[in-house]
């Protein structure tokens, strides 16, 4: 009956730094394995020209590498402004609906007071007001949860949705040229309300924007007593209450932070990359990002290579489903593949597994 | 009436995917996981269906609509499984979170549904041209007799067999969860995992087979779109954002089957409604269409505050279960 199992797990009290990486890069290794099975399963391809493929598409040329570079500082800027809701152990699946409404206020602005103001202004509103747009959609079921703690995972996710439809109500009274159901690119000859190029290069201010903000962030949290305040609310919150801190008021505040990112990364998106605004402008983004700033444990700089390690997957992706005629959705599948043995290796990082020692006879 | 006949049955329609994908939700639910991966799930099923009767219906010089009825059906629920297994092997066994595990399942499986969809329409010559009407006259065929009635035929009897399925599945689902031992056993792992270990229920089984049950019933939502909405066609992002609304509708029916049931015929309704609405413009048309979520809202706020013992979530949702970690 009580028959002793093979292994046995434990917590490990440490891990260095080294053995981490490599774990890491163990389950990274299994993973592009898996994923060369599966690609060569499906196009009968050698892998190796595959991978070589995908480098081309991520960083093959400089414009493809300054597109990779856009996309990352995008997917960074809302992971960043995650990792403080998440370190408090609150649940905001909500950051696609907080871009877009951060979006949309923008657009919005460019769309009816471009002419009426100077670029400069115009520019400094839209971002405030993008924050602001998506600092309240955060505070909302923050507001819930503090007050009657209703479930946020749920709240927030349900409120992405909701952001959509105010989307595509906009568009409605927006849509340029009349009938096509979509705002096209806004102020293409005026260029009102787009950041600037500088230096020639177009995304210059989305860099800058997004590196303030990450190092920010890290300071934030590692530094300051509201970044302490977060960490123990996200701790135990019975244990913050003891020490005084009232949980409301983090939690509110912590979120407003959260939201207020992730508007912003709404605002880049519409002014510093696409310039226009649909439900799409999100895309999923919203959540890969929740994976990103788990994945990191809250780490700002570590999720600078996880982001990067994920755009370079997608645009490395599109390239091969160009190039050999495979369909553009084999992406997600392989992105798919390669997170769920990343999410599996934090339990190598966590726990460690031994063999037991056999007892003496049978 | 002829108008609201139709409503009636178009509401009903739209319901019964997301009501297999809340039913396969809620039983994963009570065991305490929250698999976020439904959305994804659904889409698994879906095109694994549409592809078992794909290769079946070209195989086959004079294919049959039952056996392709048979083989789809395994072939969805087989590989929803199969997501539900890689679900619960992180969440259960690595302990990984459960959130962003779930996210990473439904980016895996709406990829996997459009990659496989787009290759299988580019096999069958081109978009939109891939078909298994064979396989889905089987689906789409009613009941004789009773389908004919005039308005209770219509809005009654008027389905595919799916249909009716979801509608058994929901009431055996409900019978297992409150009058069955296993039932109040699958309860207690979700209400308070500990305490059930305690009790001498094996928590991982519990977890493990809920989990994965709970996702090949998901499964079949997928496989109700391709086939009976859609008629054994894939379109790519074809269910939308049904699987989120599955995952609202679990919140809406308070974790209870039997509540799924008119709550998903209501969802259905909502998400309709604005076709149905004379008069309304195209911008109100795009409100409308938030109102299964709002509603969800509604009641989630409102069920939070009530603090009614049996309408909360399970207690012990989201939370992982470790032993040694108590």
């Amino acid at each position: 009956m009580n028959k002793e199992p093979l292994f046995r797990m434990s917590r490990r009290e440490s891990i260095g730094i080294g053995k981490q990486i490599l774990i890491y890069v163990l389950a990274l290794f299994l993973a592009l394995v898996v994923c060369a099975g599966v690609i060569f399963l499906l196009v009968r391809m050698n892998p190796i020209d595959v991978y070589k493929a995908m480098f081309d598409g991520a960083l093959g040329t400089k414009r493809r590498t300054w597109i990779t570079i856009r996309d990352l500082l995008v997917l960074l800027c809302i992971a960043v402004g995650l990792a403080p809701a998440f370190k408090m152990r609150f649940w905001n699946i909500g950051a696609e609906g907080q871009i877009l409404i951060g979006g949309l206020v923008s657009a919005a602005l460019m769309i009816n007071i471009a002419d009426k103001i100077p670029n400069t202004v115009l520019l400094v509103l839209m971002l405030i007001g993008s924050a602001a747009g998506g600092l309240v959609w955060g505070l909302i079921p923050t507001f819930f949860k503090a007050k009657w703690k209703t479930n946020e995972t749920l709240f927030t996710l349900m409120l992405n949705y909701v952001a959509m439809q105010i989307v595509t109500y906009c568009i409605v009274f927006w849509e340029n040229p009349k009938g096509s159901n979509s705002v096209g690119i806004i102020n293409q000859k005026t260029r009102a309300g787009w950041l600037p190029e500088v230096l020639g290069n177009d995304y210059f201010w989305n860099i800058v924007i997004v590196l303030v903000l990450t190092v920010f962030m890290f300071i934030y949290l590692k530094y300051s007593k509201q970044g302490y305040e977060v960490a123990v609310v996200g701790e135990s919150e019975r244990t913050a209450r003891y020490a005084g801190i009232s949980v409301k008021k983090v939690m509110l505040r912590t979120m407003s932070l959260s939201g207020a990112i992730c508007g912003i990364a709404g605002f880049i998106l519409v002014s510093g990359a696409g310039h226009t605004i649909s439900t799409s402008t999100a895309g999923g983004r919203g959540f890969t990002a929740i994976i990103v700033a788990w994945l990191a444990r809250f780490n700002t700089i570590a999720m600078v290579l996880i982001s990067f390690g994920i755009v370079f997957m997608q645009k490395g992706a599109i390239q091969i489903a160009s190039q050999y005629g495979l369909n553009e959705n084999a992406s997600d599948v392989l992105l798919g593949i390669i997170l769920f043995f990343i999410i599996g290796a934090e339990f190598f990082i966590k726990y460690k597994i031994e063999r037991n020692h056999r007892q003496e006879g049978k | 009436m002829g108008v609201l006949i139709v409503f009636i049955q178009k509401a009903i329609v739209q319901g019964m995917g997301i009501l297999f994908g809340a039913l396969g939700e809620i039983l994963t639910e009570k065991s305490g996981n929250l698999n976020l991966g439904i959305p994804g799930i659904m889409y698994m099923g879906g095109i694994a269906g549409l592809m078992g009767a794909f290769f079946y219906e070209r195989g086959s010089a004079s294919p049959n609509p039952v056996v392709g009825m048979l083989i789809s059906l395994l072939c969805a629920f087989a590989c929803a499984v199969i997501g539900g297994l890689i679900y619960s092997v992180l969440t259960i066994s690595l302990r990984a979170n459960q959130n962003v595990t779930g996210l990473a399942l439904t980016i895996f499986g709406t990829g996997f549904g459009n990659f496989f969809g787009g290759s299988v329409s580019k096999l069958a010559g081109g978009v939109g041209q891939i078909s298994v009407s064979t396989t889905a006259s089987a689906y789409r065929a009613r009941i004789p007799v009773l389908s004919e009635l005039p308005v209770v035929g219509d809005v009654l009897f008027s389905y595919g067999f799916l249909t009716y399925f979801a509608l058994v599945a929901a009431v055996a689902m409900s019978f297992f969860l409150f009058r069955t031992r296993r039932g109040l056993n699958l309860r207690a792992v979700g209400e308070n995992p500990a305490t059930a270990d305690a009790a001498g229920i094996n928590v991982t089984k519990y977890k493990y087979l809920a989990t994965c049950i709970g996702a090949g019933i998901a499964g079949l939502g997928g496989l109700y779109f391709v086939m009976e909405y859609s008629g054994g066609t894939w379109t790519d992002n074809g269910f939308g954002d049904r699987g989120w609304l599955a995952v609202a509708l679990v919140i809406f029916a308070m974790w209870k089957p039997l509540n799924a049931i008119w709550g998903s015929i209501l969802f259905g309704a909502l998400y309709i409604l604005y076709l149905y609405i004379p008069g309304l413009g195209r911008s109100m048309q795009e409100v409308f269409k938030a109102l299964p979520y709002l509603v969800t809202i509604i009641v989630l706020v409102i069920t939070s505050f009530r603090k009614k013992k049996e309408n909360q979530p399970p207690a012990g949702l989201g939370v992982p279960y470790f032993r040694e970690e108590r």
